[in-house]
């Protein structure tokens, strides 16, 4: 069962079996936490995915696990699953940087509900991962706390804004993450690096713990190496929290088996405006070959239009900013993180810590969301953009009236140069574009790898599916797995 | 310049030009034994920041979730306040900077509010009025920012958030109340709709009640509102009329002087007695409102508000209209019978199971509430109970207690801490109803005031009570005051 090619001992297995292997004892948790461990030790200073490793609390946790397996204690599916969380996400005791400046040093006192029940199932946290400061970036470039680089090529950005959760699980450093996404930031990563990332229906998971950029927006969820393995985790994150008051109270569905289910007779649509001017060629084609191969397995593919598509990312901007202008509020020097010294006034010490302590994207997007909700602004901008935000969730549902999923790509393009967008903010909002429109409907969606372009980068197709049908999606995402595999 | 330099200037006739426009906005703290969205403790006094967790403290990453009990409070009060109670209301948040405001920003209700179109009906010169109410809606309330009290406040404040978090309702009137004492009897009728609800218990000292005013002026006969000023800080019925007060006769002075009244914000300082300027129109906050996203919109079904209402319980107003016809008191023994709910509720029980309600009611006024105020008691601290008062009451239908005997009977009850009945069963004062012992007293009254008599048979009947009054003080109180009403009766008529 060992396989030590890439230095951890459970690649080829699946996370289900994993876990198996760790109760039964076939496997020591220990010694697969130790491994990640060496593994991280040697590769992160390249790949700067980890803001900050819990060796210590993770191997005690393993070993703990070890000794409950031996004495046949009942231990949770995801028994001894090393697994590594984004800094926007609280675990009690742990550092949660966010990525910025202002919450250096800082350790929340309570852990988020869904890490909680990952070590309820017996995961283990190896540390926090590194990301775009707030969540802001679709590069990984505005952390506080340096670049991530992209495993598939280090001068390459890891995507963002959960590029260390991305790299994380691409490296081999972890054996699944969660990351956040509010526009794109699980999806674009997970294109980038080639592994899968899920963005769950809003609701699905519970945002207690989680850092918030813009609350009607932000989601939490899993990378994985593979398709099942990232249905696996999601399973165990997600259902309702009495402590989220939107989180729903649907059930939860057995997504490994929904995975399983053969896709013949699924209704796949393409919508065009994704296929757009833009679009880089390579990334048109592989994906284009994706659905192919969904045809091929028997999906009926069918043109859908999402009319308002150009409307999503100015809309977008004013929504998610305006939302962050409010939640970023509490950052103010008064209780905890960053407090600029020798200030004389309570107004100078606002002023100073928040001018030092956050980075330039997050004061742009502080700005731009205190505008939009201003006296005399508010109707041509924040009460508009709620209006184009029904439109665009309507597009979705007539779209869905005619099909079960809707495939597209990922990102305009595979993972750019470090420093090629930093100057430009609209450039890099535009890496956005065909992301933000789910987010902004509630919908569900994947990035599933699908090729790599002539040079070698990754490229992802984006699966999108109905509210709470991320069953579909993975279904449709293990076939465009499979069809590549073949 | 002091409150009286303006009093004396701001004459009466320049005072009497104008007429003031009054609105008030009443927070209210709800009476629920935690806190609005999490599940902290509201107890009252407790040590600085043990009643704290990350929902409140506003920690990055916690979510609120809104208390039940909280919304079922604040449909009570809607109701009681004849508001209509929307079956979906929307959380916003206000947006301002404050080391007491933990999150940056205040959950409350803007342009959905949880209740509108209300009103109250105050007491005014020309007969009952209605005081609007436009909206009632929830909010949580701040934390306390410490400036004194600490070795080191000369240069630090501390920040208490205990208080963070609890839920309050905020009910804003229309601008209908046009005296300082119409404002005083809406406060004194919205308070006690509050405690006869049970929603919050409305202690000033406290903080459970605040109350801030827009007070504006304009020419008798103009239908333009003036300037409005709003006056903060307005937190005691002992300083609402003087606040207002103070602020009218300020604006009439600007104007008559050939002025402007400035909007601003001002507030009250009671040591002082007057009003000083906070901040102006221009340094107004812009609160950048808009929706919860953490929170869905409020939905109150019929059928939830239903089960709300049946905690509704019958409102001052219209308990007192019942104690009025019920047992045959005055409107203004029911007014004070009902101050609280506890005490019309105690003096209810008592009254049924007395002889005569009407007797329980004056007893309770004439005996009972001034020797409490003169001891300085509460009602519950009473010597005599309510089953003395019952007694007395039923003793003295009977004819069996004189009023001087039952002053005394309550006089020694308070001196000595006794209750009425004890006092009564061991100092049973000696009564006359000796139908001879009496006649024969009654004679010599006679005798002795032929001229009283003789107006009495001239059709005066009334002389009547002259005559007992006499054989009362000839007895020293003793004599059986039915049977001696009888007896004069029989004698002058004989």
């Amino acid at each position: 069962m060992r396989t030590e090619a890439n230095g951890t001992i459970s690649v080829g297995m699946t996370l289900q079996e994993l876990g198996q292997s760790v109760i039964s004892g076939r496997v020591k948790a220990a010694e697969l936490v130790n491994s990640y461990l060496q593994r991280i030790e040697a590769r992160n200073a390249k790949i700067n995915a980890y803001l900050s490793v819990a060796s210590e609390d993770a191997r005690r946790t393993a070993e703990d696990l070890d000794a409950a397996a031996r004495r046949g204690d009942p231990l949770g599916s995801l028994a001894g699953v090393p697994v590594a969380i984004k800094d926007v996400i609280a675990i009690e005791g742990m550092t949660a940087t966010a990525g910025s400046r202002i919450l250096e040093g800082y350790k929340p006192p309570y852990t988020a509900t869904a890490v909680r029940r990952l070590k309820e199932a017996g995961a283990v946290v190896l540390g926090k991962l590194n990301c775009d400061e707030f969540a802001m970036g679709s590069s990984n470039e505005n952390s506080a706390y340096g670049v991530v680089r992209n495993p598939a090529a280090l001068d390459r950005v890891p995507g963002g804004s959960s590029g260390g959760s991305a790299a994380a699980v691409a490296a081999e450093l972890a054996a699944a993450t969660l990351g956040t996404d509010t526009g794109g930031s699980i999806r674009q990563p997970a294109s980038f690096c080639g592994v899968v990332g899920v963005l769950p229906t809003y609701g699905r998971v519970s945002r207690y713990g989680l850092i918030a950029f813009a609350s009607s927006l932000d989601r939490i969820g899993p990378f994985a190496r593979t398709v099942e393995d990232a249905a696996m985790v999601l399973g165990v994150i997600a259902g309702h929290d009495p402590l989220d008051a939107t989180s729903s109270r649907r059930p939860v569905p057995d997504y490994v088996a929904e995975c399983h289910r053969p896709v013949e007779g699924l209704r796949v649509g393409v919508p065009a405006e994704y296929f757009a001017e833009g679009l880089d060629q390579e990334v048109k084609l592989t994906v284009q070959r994706a659905i192919d191969s969904l045809r091929a397995q028997g999906c009926v593919i069918t043109p859908v239009s999402l009319p308002h598509t150009r409307y999503a990312v100015p809309t977008y901007y004013v929504l998610a900013t305006a939302e962050a202008s409010a939640n970023l509020e509490r950052f103010d020097g008064v209780r905890y993180g960053y407090r600029a010294p020798e200030v004389k006034t309570l107004s100078d010490m606002y002023r100073e810590t928040r001018d030092r302590g956050f980075g330039r994207e997050v004061k742009r997007r502080i700005l731009l969301g205190t505008y939009v909700l201003s006296a005399g602004y508010y109707d041509a901008y924040y009460r508009k953009g709620q209006q184009v935000r029904r439109v665009l969730a309507e597009d979705f549902l007539k779209a869905f009236e005619k099909v079960d999923v809707i495939v597209t790509p990922t990102a305009p393009t595979p993972a750019f140069r470090i420093g090629e967008k930093t100057d430009d903010p609209v450039s890099m909002y535009l890496a956005d574009i065909y992301t933000v429109t789910a987010s902004l409907a509630g919908i569900c969606g994947i990035s599933v790898p699908c090729g790599v372009s002539s040079e070698g980068l990754p490229i992802g197709a984006q699966i999108l599916g109905p509210h709470f049908c991320e069953g579909t999606v993975f279904r449709a995402a293990r076939a465009i797995e499979q069809g590549q595999t073949v | 310049m002091t409150a009286t330099s303006v009093s004396t200037s701001a004459t009466t006739a320049a005072l009497a030009k104008y007429e003031p426009v009054i609105g008030l906005e009443v927070h209210v703290q709800l009476l629920t034994t935690t806190k609005a969205f999490c599940g902290c403790l509201t107890r009252f006094g407790s040590a600085p920041n043990t009643q704290i967790c990350p929902t409140c403290l506003g920690l990055p990453g916690a979510l609120p979730v809104l208390n039940k009990r909280a919304v079922e409070f604040a449909v009570l009060a809607s109701t009681a306040l004849n508001c209509e109670v929307r079956t979906r209301s929307v959380f916003a948040r206000k947006n301002y900077f404050y080391p007491d405001s933990p999150k940056g920003y205040q959950i409350s209700q803007y342009d959905q509010p949880l209740a509108e179109h209300g009103w109250i009906e105050v007491p005014s010169e020309n007969g009952p009025k209605k005081i609007g109410i436009t909206r009632l809606h929830m909010e949580e309330d701040a934390g306390k920012s410490l400036h004194e009290g600490f070795p080191d406040s000369a240069t630090k404040s501390y920040v208490d958030l205990n208080r963070c978090g609890t839920p309050l309702v905020e009910i804003v009137s229309e601008p209908d109340i046009r005296t300082p004492d119409e404002a005083y009897e809406y406060l004194t009728r919205l308070k006690e709709i509050m405690l006869y609800t049970g929603v919050s218990d409305c202690n000033m000292e406290e903080g459970s009640l605040r109350c801030d005013a827009n007070v504006s002026v304009r020419p008798r006969g103009q239908e333009k509102f003036g300037t409005k000023a709003e006056v903060k800080n307005v937190n005691s019925f002992r300083f609402i009329r003087s606040a207002l007060e103070y602020e009218i006769e300020r604006q009439v002075e600007v104007l008559e002087s050939g002025g402007r009244v400035v909007q601003e914000t001002r507030s009250w300082n009671a040591a002082e007695g007057r009003t000083f300027s906070m901040r102006s129109k221009e340094e107004a906050h812009d609160y950048r409102y808009f929706p919860e996203p953490d929170l869905p919109p409020l939905m109150v079904s019929d059928a939830w508000k239903r089960e709300i209402l049946t905690a509704m319980p019958e409102l001052p107003e219209a308990r007192r209209a019942r104690m009025v016809r019920e047992y045959e008191i005055s409107e203004q023994d029911a007014q004070s019978l009902t101050a609280t709910r506890e005490f019309a509720d105690t003096f209810e029980a008592a009254a049924k199971r007395a002889k005569s309600p009407r007797r329980v009611a004056n007893l309770v006024q004439s005996e009972l509430m001034g020797r409490l105020r003169a001891a300085g008691l509460e009602l519950e601290q009473s010597p005599v109970t309510m089953d003395g008062v019952v007694l007395a009451a039923d003793l003295a239908e009977e004819g069996k207690l004189s009023s001087k005997q039952w002053k005394q009977i309550f006089d020694v009850a308070f001196e000595k801490g006794e209750d009425f009945g004890v006092v009564y069963e061991r100092e049973k004062p000696q009564q006359i109803s000796d139908t001879a012992t009496l006649e024969k007293m009654i004679d010599e009254v006679i005798a002795a005031n032929p001229k009283q008599v003789e107006q009495y048979r001239g059709g005066k009947k009334t002389v009547a009570a002259f005559f007992v009054g006499q054989v009362m003080r000839a007895s020293k109180g003793q004599a059986n005051p039915a049977l001696l009403n009888e007896l004069v009766v029989k004698k002058l008529d004989a």
